[in-house]
């Protein structure tokens, strides 16, 4: 066989095998300045990193991010998102802000993206189920938005409310939860520096079955606390009600912090499985986040307040 | 016995080759789940959580296969096709063997033989309770499955055993139903289908009662 040499190519020009492996990353990168870019948050010198939060573990594929997902507006099954989530549409959009606050206001998605400062955050997510991952947002401090309408004195908690639509959401047809998906946190945990508001997943726009256009992401409790397709956010004065306390008070309480300490009724939370590895892993108070969110809690008993 | 009689007795039966291809195919249906799920793990397609999709998928088969057994002797009183009872032990073994390999995947994969973390799921999760109590109460099933144990027990103390089923299968139904979070619509379609092949049991002791 003729194997014929390129006499003018050296070893020097041959691509490094360590950047050539991680040449997605570089074109996954560039889209994100693209998403950026289109959102009119400028140029790549707003791409800032979160200091300090974003883990460095290894992180979960981007096919298993966004085709494992618990999204009962499109299904029950984990692949039901991937598969229905397309019929969404997530334009025109707008998120209203009101409730306890002196500015109230509604704001139009390509406003929200345009008028936060965009950062990768590198989050472990631990589901409620005993499977975690970690997954690169890209977003924003949900404290950033909220100050925005100005929260009066009486603003204790915050409310959340997906978008309900069932002729777009096939999931939302049948009372497995009570429609729309609610959630809450209590005000301190809002306007927390970890907690953020998610546009963007893998330097790209947030795929529907994530949550596109927009949603909750608090590092530190079960993923179901991060409501999805966000539509409305009430400043309030007391706890307000969520869908999976509504559904099993028993299994599912408002705080729902990441607590290995504290199993589910039906299901030991001692062990996780980390999506892509064999064996368990030991589940971290916290998720992991302790250093940062303990104090939130000093002095509340977690058994009780799970 | 005369020829006659044997003709009678042969011409009713049908051909040895025709059993054996029967027997095959029913063999063949009840190895299909398996070995489209070992070529799905083959191919990496059980999605990202495999481990998970495996337990679910084997464990789901076994009650399925539960509930077709339960199915064969109405089905062959309906039908009049009173020798597909001959299909029962085959079908209940094969349930038996992928609970056992369901059980397995649970204990050697997902646990990784952590003996205390299964005692513990044992004793505190009622959905693990009912299926392990299942699983035992099926084993005298499978190991008393064969003709020298029909003989050795006696007709009637063996079929009295083999009731234990009517608990074992509920048993199984309500395992998957409590491991579900919030849509119980695919437990509750196992749950109808073994209500009406009890029913029908229950209507068909009344009326033979009722006849005799």
């Amino acid at each position: 066989m003729l194997i014929r040499h390129a006499p003018d190519l050296t070893d020097n020009d041959v691509t490094d095998r360590s950047l050539y492996l991680r040449r997605r990353e570089f074109i996954g990168g560039a889209a994100g300045l693209g998403l950026m870019a289109a959102a009119g948050a400028a140029s790549a010198r707003d791409l800032a990193y979160g200091p300090g939060f974003s883990t460095t573990e290894a992180k979960t594929s981007k096919k298993d991010i966004t085709s494992y997902n618990n999204f009962y507006e499109f299904g029950v099954n984990k692949e039901d998102p991937s598969e229905n989530a397309g019929s969404l549409k997530t334009r025109p959009w707008t998120v209203r802000v009101d409730g306890e606050c002196e500015a109230p206001a509604s704001f139009a998605i390509e406003d929200m993206i345009k008028g936060n400062k965009l950062e990768e955050r590198i989050y472990r997510m631990r589901c409620v189920e005993g499977w975690s991952m970690v997954i690169p947002w890209v977003g924003f401090p949900l404290k950033d938005l909220l100050a925005k309408v100005k929260p009066t004195s009486k603003a204790k908690y915050v409310a959340f409310e997906t978008l309900m639509r069932p002729s777009e959401m096939p999931g939302q047809r049948w009372d497995t939860l009570q429609w729309p998906y609610r959630e809450g946190l209590r005000i301190d945990e809002a306007v927390h520096p970890l907690t953020i508001l998610a546009v963007g997943l893998y330097g790209d726009v947030l795929p529907n079955q994530n949550g596109a256009p927009v949603r909750l992401v608090v590092p530190w409790k079960y993923g179901f606390k991060g409501v999805k397709s966000i539509v409305r956010i009430s400043l309030v004065e007391k706890q307000p009600v969520t869908a999976w306390n509504l559904l099993a008070p028993r299994e599912y309480g408002f705080y729902s912090n990441v607590n290995p300490a504290v199993d589910h009724p039906r299901w030991s939370q001692a062990t996780e499985r980390r999506i892509g590895e064999f064996r368990r892993r030991d589940t971290l108070p916290f998720n992991g986040y302790g250093e940062w969110v303990a104090d939130l809690y000093r002095g509340m008993d977690l058994k009780r307040n799970f | 016995m005369d020829a006659s009689v044997k003709r009678a007795a042969k011409a009713k039966r049908p051909s040895k080759t025709r059993d054996n291809l029967v027997y095959a195919a029913v063999w063949l249906a009840c190895f299909a789940p398996l070995v489209w799920l070992a070529w799905r793990a083959f191919s990496g397609d059980l999605g990202a959580n495999p481990i998970e999709t495996l337990i679910r998928q084997i464990g789901v088969w076994g009650l399925r296969l539960l509930l077709v057994g339960l199915a064969i002797t109405p089905a062959a009183r309906i039908l009049k096709k009173p020798r597909l009872v001959r299909f029962r032990r085959t079908v209940g073994l094969f349930a038996f063997a992928y609970i056992c390999l369901h059980l397995l995947t649970y204990i050697g994969v997902d646990l990784f033989f952590d003996w205390g973390q299964l005692v513990k799921d044992i004793l505190k999760r009622p959905f693990i309770t009912l299926g392990m109590l299942g699983f035992v109460l099926l084993m005298p099933l499978a190991v008393t499955s064969t003709n020298g144990w029909v003989v050795r027990l006696g007709r009637a103390t063996w079929q009295k055993l083999h009731w234990l089923i009517y608990l074992i299968v509920p048993l199984g139904v309500a395992h998957y139903y409590l491991l579900v979070k919030a849509d119980h619509r695919p437990p509750l379609v196992y749950a109808g289908i073994l209500a009406v092949l009890m029913g029908w049991r229950v209507w068909d002791a009344w009326r033979r009662r009722a006849q005799s």
